[in-house]
């Protein structure tokens, strides 16, 4: 519900990353990481940003989305394991004190622009 | 996140083209280029930065009026705006507090709280395009019409969703999470990110368990597998049942910041 407020921000931010001596230019990407446990369901952001994106140098940009795995250390025991389900205990000594080491993001890696002369 | 719908796309096309590719330096970004005339520029920024600093911004301008900020999230009909009033009637006027309601439309929620005494903003996200959450930039302005410097603590009772609200920091000290024995159980497990983000949750409406046929100790197991050492704390606020305890950890906690 809330994906056409960061579909907004992410065409702001690729229009910012524009190096500024190029005077026109088609982003043709925009290269996200998003973890798995971010509240942003990809197929809804895509749909947002294609609306999000229209007459600005980012309309018609592919939206790649590398999704970054939950991984999960335990401050008992110090195993680190990869959540693939909704446990959030360790998944060697059962400690419920863990420490969520990525799933969180919602990054811009980089843009793609194609210069048109 | 449903994942599977969606088709993995690999993040550096260049290597389809099997072209050599260079790097160069311009503009102080980092360039990657091919001969095809299409270039990588590295970004490498949080989509949501600017919600960031300006809650970093809020959090700092609480801190310096010595305010605790607690952000009270759930689904919509749990009794978000119940337990509040029971609680104000509490805390006040021994904790000097303010409420700050997110609603997409109306001012009944700010009408219900106001009874308690406390100072009570309503936004309406329906300016800002009918969000479904609260943003940090939402809470500057409203905390901007309140006197910051004579109460102790602000409750931020949020657009009711267990999705949205969850993703944006506004600057609180706290998260609470109200869950509802009237919603399923598996709750927990279908929004985990607002179970694990959340630092206290109250059960709700157990005042009507002997009408339901809902498994309390499930649901309470849902929230600990989310989120093994969460404070949990079982409330009925129109019984007026268990809200001792959650009034005495709110008291706590603006007092480990306040002193």
């Amino acid at each position: 519900m809330h994906e056409m407020g960061i579909a907004m921000e992410i065409v702001r931010i690729a229009i910012e990353s524009i190096p500024a001596e190029i005077d026109s230019c088609r982003v043709e990407r925009v290269n996200l990481r998003i973890g798995k446990l971010s509240a942003v369901v990809p197929d809804s952001l895509k749909f947002c940003f294609e609306v999000a994106a229209k007459d600005t140098p980012v309309e018609g940009a592919a939206l790649a989305i590398e999704e970054i795995p939950v991984l999960a250390m335990c401050k008992a025991c110090g195993h680190e394991w990869t959540i693939t389900g909704p446990v959030f205990t360790c998944s060697q000594c059962d400690s419920g004190k863990i420490e969520v080491i990525s799933g969180r993001e919602l990054d811009i890696k980089s843009i793609e622009i194609n210069e048109e002369d | 996140m449903p994942y599977s719908l969606y088709r993995h796309v690999k993040h550096c096309h260049h290597d389809k083209t099997g072209r050599p590719h260079h790097h160069t330096r311009r503009g102080g970004v980092s360039v990657e280029s091919n001969k095809s005339g299409t270039r990588e520029i590295k970004v490498v920024r949080r989509v949501l930065d600017v919600n960031e600093k300006m809650a970093e911004a809020n959090r700092h301008l609480f801190a310096r009026h010595r305010v605790f900020v607690l952000n009270v999230m759930s689904s919509p009909g749990s009794g978000k705006t119940a337990t509040l009033v029971k609680t104000l009637e509490r805390l006040m006027p021994e904790v000097p507090s303010a409420v700050i309601v997110g609603d997409i439309c109306t001012t009944n929620d700010a009408d219900r709280l106001a009874v308690t005494g406390a100072p009570v903003v309503q936004i309406n996200t329906d300016e800002f395009g009918g969000d479904c959450h609260l943003v940090a930039n939402a809470i500057e302005n409203a905390a901007d019409t309140l006197d910051l410097d004579a109460i102790d603590l602000l409750i931020v009772e949020n657009v009711g969703n267990l999705v949205c609200p969850a993703e944006f920091d506004i600057g609180e000290d706290a998260r609470a999470v109200i869950l509802s024995v009237t919603e399923g159980e598996d709750k927990p497990l279908k929004y985990p990110l607002m179970f694990r983000e959340c630092d206290v949750a109250l059960l709700n409406k157990i005042d009507l368990l002997p009408f339901l046929t809902y498994d309390k100790a499930a649901a309470i197991a849902n929230i600990r597998q989310i989120h093994p050492d969460m404070p949990i704390f079982e409330t009925s606020a129109t019984a007026e049942q268990g809200l001792e305890e959650w009034v005495a950890w709110i008291k706590h906690q603006v007092k480990k910041k306040i002193g």
